[in-house]
């Protein structure tokens, strides 16, 4: 049976950082955020993986984003991550282009972690009122 | 000239489980374009979850929905043994599994209810709801309560399934088995449901997978994926069962999957009270080491995602949740176009996200928002279809 991971890692072994393997359905892999949208779009469009979420967590080194997919014919959850060490302005490449699952997902980590995503195609609020102070994010441990 | 109009669907009613809102841009009878807002119940629990006890946090998410109350909880045990390495005692992964089937079979029965009633098939609503109950009163045998069963805990179950009570499940699921084989026949057998499901509201294999759409939704269209299948939790590689696959892609489509589910649940259901071994039912954790665990299942609706970060304390610093909603709604984005009104009710029922929105719908004329038809106008309008496709049916014959 073909391995994904190794597929990725082939591909991308001068763009990987780290390589985690928790188990041998749950993989880990860190990448730089300008390489993100180039990856995800290689895991979801040439290997077929599922792309379940991403996950926005407020690290005291920055921004750190996990973009959780699903290869369903092994049963492996692939989680790239990436970390944007600019806090003040956090910016990251949309995949919403290329994933259109992604869209809602980036616009609540747009609203409650700050992060702006360049090249998305309707940033708004999606679980917050339209009149949300600007600059308050809710998912940040400084405020 | 046509008469463009904005039709709202919600926001709010006391028996959502999910709040959500849908502006329907309709011409004439076609909707022609669909803007969906959600967030009205936003609790934050993700944040919530950061500050409560990783024991507490199962009750915790178990109340993010009423209705699949077990799929949250399961999910995050699932993350946080991953996170933690925990090997659970096999009884206890045997009664999980009985347990989430269980729930899939009352949460699919009260979908097939409202969508009778939707469609004007109100004697499939009053039955669907008639076979619940029993399924909800071995609930409250096994748990005690009859919804929030509180059974899932990291490391193993609260509580037992009593010896003498496998006999009472068990009649339970032999009187369920021919009310399933009746709904089975009733729907899929019958020429006005085929004509009034078949076709609307499609979502091709192409679509499902580019809007990353999960559970019965996605199965409809084609796509065969099943967590239960693809990455084994609980019990199910210890049972043989199917996972149920159409093409067309339709409400029909959708209303197959879930009845023949019910009957692979029943199946799992059984097969499990007849292996169950005898033992523990929980590893009893105490700590929980840094690091990070990811857990999803196979919810009624669809893949149920969770996500934990730990840094050694006893609260998460990160705890993410995707209910299976959150992309099967986003996916009514291409489904609903195209159809027309009478349909539009049915189309945003079929991914099963929260029954009652469609009963807080309501036509206004776009510039002076002058009410022209509430939720209840729009459900007759789809019963009064189905009533017409029944006349035709019995001129034909």
């Amino acid at each position: 049976m073909e391995n994904v991971v190794e597929k990725i890692e082939g591909k991308f072994s001068d763009k990987i950082l780290k390589s985690y393997e928790k188990s041998a359905v749950r993989i880990y892999l860190d990448f730089k955020p300008e390489d993100i949208p180039e990856v995800a779009q290689f895991v979801f469009k040439d290997l077929g993986c599922r792309f379940i979420i991403a996950s926005g967590t407020d690290t005291p080194a920055g921004i750190e984003i996990l973009y959780h997919f699903s290869y369903d014919q092994q049963g492996k959850v692939i989680s790239l991550r990436t970390l944007i060490t600019d806090k003040k302005n956090p910016q990251m490449a949309s995949i919403a282009k290329i994933i259109k699952g992604a869209e809602w997902i980036e616009r609540e980590i747009w609203e409650l972690l700050g992060v702006n995503f360049i090249g998305h195609p309707d940033l708004r609020h999606l679980l917050l009122i339209d009149d949300w102070p600007a600059g308050k994010y809710p998912l940040r441990k400084d405020q | 000239m046509s008469h463009k109009v904005v039709i709202p669907i919600g926001p709010y009613h006391p028996l959502q489980e999910e709040p959500e809102f849908f502006r329907l841009y309709v011409e004439g009878e076609k909707v022609v374009d669909i803007d969906i807002v959600i967030g009205y119940m936003h609790r934050g629990i993700e944040e919530l979850s950061e500050h409560k006890h990783f024991d507490q946090v199962a009750f915790l998410v178990e109340r993010i929905c009423g209705i699949c109350s077990t799929s949250h909880p399961f999910a995050y045990v699932n993350a946080m043994e991953d996170l933690a390495q925990i090997k659970v005692p096999e009884r206890a992964l045997y009664i999980r599994t009985i347990i989430a089937e269980m729930e899939r079979i009352h949460s699919h029965l009260l979908w097939l209810g409202l969508a009778g009633h939707f469609i004007g098939y109100n004697t499939v609503w009053m039955w669907a709801w008639r076979y619940r109950e029993p399924v909800l009163d071995c609930f409250e045998i096994i748990s005690g309560n009859r919804n929030h069963y509180a059974m899932m805990k990291v490391g193993g179950v609260r509580k037992d399934i009593k010896d003498e009570d496998i006999p009472t499940l068990q009649k339970a699921l032999d009187e369920l088995t021919p009310a399933l084989d009746m709904f089975k026949g009733a729907v899929m057998d019958d020429p006005v449901i085929q004509a009034r499901l078949k076709g609307v509201g499609i979502l091709t294999k192409q679509q499902a997978i580019d809007w990353c759409v999960v559970g019965p939704t996605a199965r409809a269209s084609g796509v065969n994926i099943d967590v239960r299948k693809d990455d084994p939790y609980g019990a199910y590689d210890r049972v043989s069962w199917n996972v149920i696959i159409e093409t067309a892609g339709d409400v029909f489509a959708k209303t197959v999957v879930r009845i023949l589910e019910m009957q692979e649940s029943v199946s799992i259901i059984r097969q499990c009270l007849d292996k169950m071994p005898k033992g523990e039912i929980d590893a009893n954790i105490k700590d929980i080491p840094p690091g990070e665990g990811i857990g999803h299942v196979e919810a009624p609706r669809g893949e149920c995602f969770h996500y934990v970060k730990s840094d050694g304390t006893n609260s998460p610093v990160r705890h993410k949740i995707r209910a299976p909603s959150y992309v099967n709604v986003a996916s009514n984005k291409v489904a609903a176009v195209g159809q027309t009104i009478s349909d539009a009710t049915i189309t945003l029922a079929a991914v099963d996200p929260c029954y009652c929105c469609t009963e807080r719908v309501a036509v206004l004329e776009r510039d002076s928002d002058r009410r022209l038809m509430n939720g209840w106008d729009l459900i007759k309008l789809s019963q009064e279809k189905t009533e017409k496709l029944r006349l035709s049916f019995r001129c034909r014959t």
